[in-house]
C-alpha cells in the first residue's frame, strides 16, 4: 500500500491516566482502499486510541491526517477535519427521526445561518447514505426504535452525510445477527473504496472475512501488524488470545491448529 | 498583623456555621444526587426547635444543650418526612428534586409564617456562653468558639460514623454502586432514609447554632441555602474534607469583605470568589477520578 | 389536513394575538387591561425559558437577573425622564441634595441607549455568563444553583445600594413614558398592547427557532450533548444561542413591567421571582409552544388575585403545584391536553417494518 497524502498516520501514540499507561507508544497508520481492524484483548487501549485520535482523550505523540496534526485539538474541531467515530453503544438522537439524524449530520458543511431556517426537501446525499445502508424505508422513523443493527447503520450512514474522510468503528457489529454482520461487511468493503476504515472489534469471524490488514494491540503496546493469515499465524498473538506464555516450539501444523482455535478457520 | 486576627477568628465561627449547614448537604447532595432546595427549611426547623425547647425548659442554660438533640432528631424527621412522600420516587433525576423540594420549601416557609410571628422569635443565650475566650489577642466570643465546637463534633460524628459503621459501609456501597449495592443484599431504600435523615438532622443543629447568632425567622433557610450548595459545590461534591476546607475559606472571606462593605455584599463577594474558582477547577477541591465521557 | 398540521401553532399564534391585541381591550377593564399587561411581561419571559430549559435542558433558574437588567434599564431612563433634562431624580435629592447623579446612570438619559441597553445587556452579560458556564461543562442542576445564586447576589447588590439604585424601596413613581404621560388611559393601553405585540413577537421567533435545523440541534444536544460534539458542532456555543435568546426576552420583560407595574424592587428580582417564573413555565409545559406563556399568565393572575386575597394559600398552592407538577405531570399540563388529543384523534400506527427482522433491508443491500 502507498501512502497517499489522505493517509492516517499515528506515531507513538500515548496516553495516561493518572499515572496508569493505557496506550504506552503506539504506531500505525491506515490508507484509503482498505478496510483496517485494530484488534486486542479486551483491556488493550483500542477504544483509548480511537479516543485520543477523536479528542475525547488526551494523548501525547502524533495523530496526523494528511499533514494535519489532530492532536491537542477539540473534539467537534477534529470532525470538521473529516474524522467521524462511532461508539460501542450506539448514540443516535432517539428523539428525532432518521431523517432529521441525518440532517443534523449533514449540516456540518452548511454554513452557520442555514440552521435559523427550516429544513426544505431532502439533501440528495442523505438519500443516498440511506441507500447504501439500507434504511430508506425508515426514513420518519424515530431513532429510537430502530433495532440495535439499524442504529449502528444509521450511525455509519451519519458518517457518509457528514462526509467524513475516515471513519473510526468501534465494534460496529456488537450484537448484530450473522445476516446483519455480512451486510456491514460488505458495507464497509464499499466506503472504503475512497475513504479511510479503521474498525476496533472482537468479532473474529468479521475481522476474517473482511479485514484488509490488521493491528494487534496488547496492553497499550502494538504487537503483531499484517495480513489476517500473517497474524494468525503469529506466535505472539496466539500466546495473548491463549495464554500459552513459554510454550514449547511448534510445529507448522500446531501453530496452524492454534491460530484456528483462536481465529477459527476460512471454511464456515 | 493585629488587624487580621479579629476577621480571622469571626471568619472562621462563620465557616464552621457554613459548615454545618453544608454537612447535611454534602451527605444528602453529594453522597445521593439528591438536590434538596427546602435543606434550608430544615435548618429552620432546628432553630424553632430551639425556641421551643426553651419555652419547656426556661433555663437557657439547659436547654440550649437539650435542644441540640431535639433538634436532630426534629429535623431529621421531618426530612424522613420528606423523603418518603416525595423524594423516594426520585432518585435518579436530580433536576426534578430540585424542582420538588422548592415546592417543599416554600410550604414550610409558610407554614413557620403561619405558627409563629412573622418577625421571628428570640432564641436566649445560655449563660456559659457569655464572655469571650481570648485568643492571640483578641477576645473572642464563646458562641462563635461554641459555633466552631460544634462544627468540629459533628464533622468528627459525621465521619467515624461513615468510616466505622456497618451503615457507613453500607452508605459508601450505595453510593458508589446503587444497583450492584442492591444485588449484593444491601437495603438502598432504608439506607437513603436513613442519609436523608442524618442529612436533615445536621440541619436541624445547624439551626440550633444560627438561631444564637441571628435569632429565628421563616426566612432564614433562605440564607443558607445558596452558601450551602456553593460550599458543597467547591469543596468536591461527596468530599468532606473539601466541604470543610471550602467552608472555611469562603467563611473568612466574607469576614474579611465585610471588614469594608456590608455584610450582605460581602456575601455577593464570597459568590463571585466561589464561581470564579469553579471556572478554574469545575469539579471542586477533591474528587473521584472517573474515566469517562462525562 | 396533514400539509395544515405544522401550520397549526402559526395559526394558534395568529388567535392569541388577535386575543390580546383586540379582543381584550375592548372587553376588559382599564383595571384588568393593566393585570393582563403585567401577565404578559410574565409570559414574555417565559417563553425565553421554555426555549431555554425545554428545548435546551437548561434550567435557568435565576432569570431574576436579566429581568432586572432590563427593568432596572427603563426605570432609571423613566426616573430621570420624570426627573427632568439635567436634575436628580427625587429620591436621590432626599438622600443628599448635594450629591451628583451616579455616572452609570447618565447614559440613560438617552432614550436610544436605554432600549440598547434592554436589549444588548443581556447578551453580553449571558454571552459572558454562558461561554464561562458551559465551556467548563457546567450543567444540570448546578447551574441551576448558580444562576439562582446570581439572581440572589444581584437582588442584594441593588438592596444595599439605596443611594444609587433605590435599594429595597425600589424605583417607582414614574410621570412619563418616552414622551407619552402614563397617568393617562389611552397610554396605558397604548403600553399594554406593545407589551402583548412583544409576547407575539417572542412566540413567533420561538416558534421559527424550534421548527429549525438550530432546533433541531438543540433538542440534539439537550438529549446527547457529548454526541452533538461529534458532529462537528461545539454544544457550548449551541446553548449558548438559546440561553442568550432567553435573556434578552426576560429583559425584554423586565422593561415593560416598569411602565406598567409601575415600580420595580429588587423583590422582583431576587430568588421569589425567579422561582415564579419557572413555576408558570413548568406548570404550562415546558417543552411546548404555548406551554410556558400560558403558564406564566395562570401563575401570574393566581399571584397577582390569590396572591393580595388570601397570600398564605397562594403560597401552599404554589408548593403543592411545584410538588404535584414535578411528581405526575413533569412536562405539564400541556402534555395533558396532547395525551387527550391522541385519545381522541389517534395518528396513525408507526410504520412495522421499524420492529421486523431487517432481511428486506439486506436484500436492497445485497443487490
Amino acid at each position: 500500500m502507498t501512502s497517499t497524502p489522505e493517509s492516517l498516520v499515528i506515531t507513538d501514540l500515548r496516553v495516561e491516566f493518572d499515572g496508569f499507561v493505557a496506550v504506552g507508544g503506539v504506531s500505525f497508520d491506515a490508507h484509503p482502499g482498505e478496510v483496517r481492524f485494530l484488534i486486542g484483548p479486551n483491556g488493550a487501549g483500542k477504544t483509548t486510541c480511537i479516543d485520543a485520535i477523536t479528542g475525547l482523550s488526551q494523548g501525547t505523540g502524533s495523530a496526523r491526517l494528511g499533514d494535519q496534526e489532530l492532536l491537542g485539538k477539540p473534539a467537534h474541531k477534529i470532525v470538521r477535519l473529516g474524522i467521524g467515530r462511532t461508539f460501542q453503544t450506539a448514540s443516535v438522537f432517539e428523539e428525532l427521526s432518521v431523517l432529521q439524524n441525518l440532517d443534523i449530520a449533514a449540516g456540518l458543511h452548511r454554513s452557520p445561518l442555514s440552521l435559523l431556517r427550516a429544513r426544505r426537501g431532502v439533501d440528495p446525499a442523505i438519500h443516498r447514505a440511506l441507500d447504501e445502508t439500507g434504511l430508506s424505508r425508515e426514513l420518519e422513523t424515530p431513532a429510537g426504535i430502530l433495532s440495535h443493527g439499524q442504529k449502528q447503520w444509521l450511525e455509519i450512514a451519519m458518517l457518509l452525510v457528514q462526509d467524513a474522510r475516515v471513519l473510526l468503528l468501534d465494534e460496529p457489529v456488537a450484537g448484530m445477527s450473522l445476516d446483519e454482520r455480512t451486510a456491514t461487511g460488505e458495507l464497509l468493503g464499499r466506503v472504503a473504496a475512497n475513504r479511510i476504515v479503521l474498525v476496533v472489534e472482537h468479532d473474529m469471524d468479521f475481522m476474517r472475512r473482511f479485514a484488509s490488514r490488521v493491528t494487534v494491540l496488547h496492553q497499550g503496546r502494538v504487537l503483531s501488524e499484517g495480513s489476517v493469515s500473517q497474524v494468525q499465524a503469529d506466535p505472539r498473538v496466539q500466546e495473548v488470545y491463549l495464554g500459552t506464555a513459554g510454550a514449547a516450539p511448534a510445529t507448522p501444523r500446531e501453530t496452524a491448529a492454534i491460530g484456528t482455535a483462536a481465529f477459527g478457520t476460512e471454511e464456515d | 498583623m493585629d488587624g487580621l486576627i479579629p476577621p480571622l477568628l469571626n471568619g472562621t465561627a462563620q465557616g464552621a456555621l457554613l459548615l454545618l449547614a453544608a454537612l447535611g448537604l454534602s451527605l444528602t447532595f453529594g453522597q445521593m444526587g439528591v438536590i434538596n432546595m427546602a435543606h434550608g427549611e430544615f435548618l429552620m426547623a432546628g432553630a424553632f426547635i430551639a425556641y421551643l425547647t426553651q419555652q419547656v425548659i426556661s433555663s437557657s442554660d439547659l436547654s440550649i444543650p437539650v435542644a441540640l438533640p431535639l433538634a436532630f432528631l426534629g429535623a431529621g424527621l421531618l426530612g424522613l418526612l420528606v423523603e418518603v412522600s416525595i423524594i423516594q420516587w426520585m432518585y435518579r433525576r436530580p433536576l426534578d428534586t430540585l424542582l420538588v423540594t422548592v415546592g417543599v420549601s416554600l410550604i414550610l416557609q409558610q407554614a413557620a409564617l403561619q405558627i409563629f410571628p412573622a418577625q421571628g422569635v428570640p432564641v436566649e443565650k445560655p449563660g456559659w456562653l457569655d464572655g469571650q475566650l481570648t485568643v492571640l489577642g483578641y477576645d473572642w466570643p464563646l458562641r462563635q468558639v461554641f459555633t466552631l465546637v460544634l462544627a468540629a463534633l459533628c464533622v468528627a460524628a459525621l465521619a467515624a460514623w461513615l468510616k466505622y459503621s456497618s451503615f457507613g459501609r453500607r452508605i459508601r456501597a450505595t453510593v458508589q454502586n446503587r444497583d450492584l449495592a442492591e444485588t449484593s443484599g444491601v437495603p438502598t431504600r432504608s439506607i437513603d432514609r436513613m442519609t436523608f435523615f442524618v442529612g436533615s438532622g445536621l440541619a436541624g443543629v445547624a439551626g440550633v447554632a444560627a438561631s444564637l447568632i441571628g435569632g429565628t425567622n421563616s426566612q432564614m433557610g433562605t440564607q443558607y441555602i445558596i452558601p450551602a450548595f456553593l460550599v458543597v459545590v467547591a469543596g468536591g461534591i461527596g468530599q468532606i474534607k473539601g466541604t470543610i476546607i471550602a467552608a472555611w475559606v469562603v467563611g473568612v472571606a466574607m469576614a474579611f469583605f465585610a471588614d469594608w462593605t456590608t455584610g450582605s455584599l460581602a456575601q455577593v463577594f464570597a459568590f463571585v470568589l466561589v464561581v470564579i474558582f469553579l471556572q478554574v477547577r469545575p469539579q471542586g477541591l477533591f474528587t473521584v477520578r472517573t474515566r469517562g465521557l462525562t | 389536513m396533514k400539509n395544515l398540521k405544522p401550520w397549526l401553532p402559526l395559526i394558534g399564534i395568529g388567535v392569541f394575538a388577535v386575543l390580546l391585541l383586540a379582543v381584550a381591550p375592548s372587553v376588559l377593564s382599564m383595571h384588568w387591561i393593566n393585570n393582563l399587561g403585567k401577565y404578559c411581561c410574565w409570559a414574555i419571559a417565559a417563553v425565553g425559558i421554555g426555549l431555554a430549559w425545554g428545548r435546551g435542558g437548561m434550567l435557568v433558574l435565576g432569570q431574576g437577573v436579566f429581568f432586572g437588567i432590563g427593568a432596572y434599564s427603563m426605570a432609571m431612563h423613566l426616573t430621570l425622564e420624570t426627573a427632568g433634562p439635567g436634575n436628580l431624580p427625587i429620591f436621590m435629592i432626599l438622600y443628599d441634595p448635594l450629591a451628583a447623579l451616579p455616572p452609570f446612570w447618565e447614559p440613560f438619559r438617552s432614550e436610544v441607549f436605554t432600549l440598547l441597553a434592554i436589549v444588548l445587556l443581556p447578551v453580553i452579560v449571558a454571552s459572558v455568563l454562558g461561554y464561562a458556564l458551559f465551556k467548563s461543562r457546567v450543567k444540570g442542576a448546578y447551574f441551576a444553583i448558580l444562576t439562582q445564586a446570581l439572581a440572589v447576589a444581584l437582588a442584594v447588590l441593588i438592596s444595599s445600594t439605596i443611594r444609587e439604585t433605590g435599594g429595597d424601596t425600589g424605583l417607582s413613581d414614574f410621570k412619563y413614558f418616552f414622551g407619552y404621560v402614563l397617568s393617562d388611559n389611552g397610554n396605558k393601553l397604548m403600553v399594554y398592547l406593545i407589551a402583548a405585540a412583544l409576547l407575539i413577537v417572542c412566540l413567533l421567533v420561538v416558534w421559527q427557532l424550534r421548527r429549525s435545523r438550530f432546533g433541531e440541534l438543540l433538542v440534539a444536544t439537550r438529549d446527547a450533548e457529548e454526541r452533538v460534539r461529534f458532529l462537528g458542532y461545539d454544544p457550548a456555543a449551541i446553548k449558548l444561542v438559546a440561553f442568550v435568546v432567553a435573556a434578552v426576552m426576560a429583559s425584554v420583560a423586565g422593561a415593560m413591567f416598569v411602565p406598567i407595574v409601575g415600580i420595580i424592587t429588587p423583590q422582583e428580582i431576587g430568588a421569589s421571582a425567579s422561582i415564579l417564573m419557572i413555576a408558570g413555565v413548568a406548570l404550562g409545559g415546558r417543552a411546548s409552544l404555548f406551554g410556558p406563556a400560558l403558564g406564566a399568565m395562570a401563575v401570574g393572575w393566581g399571584q397577582s388575585s390569590l396572591g393580595s386575597s388570601w397570600p398564605s394559600g397562594w403560597i401552599y398552592i404554589l408548593g403543592l403545584l411545584f410538588i404535584l407538577v414535578t411528581l405526575f405531570l413533569p412536562m405539564g399540563l400541556s402534555s395533558l391536553l396532547g395525551k387527550v388529543a391522541r385519545l381522541i384523534w389517534p395518528s396513525r400506527p408507526k410504520p412495522a417494518a421499524a420492529s421486523a427482522a431487517p432481511s428486506p433491508a439486506l436484500d436492497e443491500v445485497n443487490t
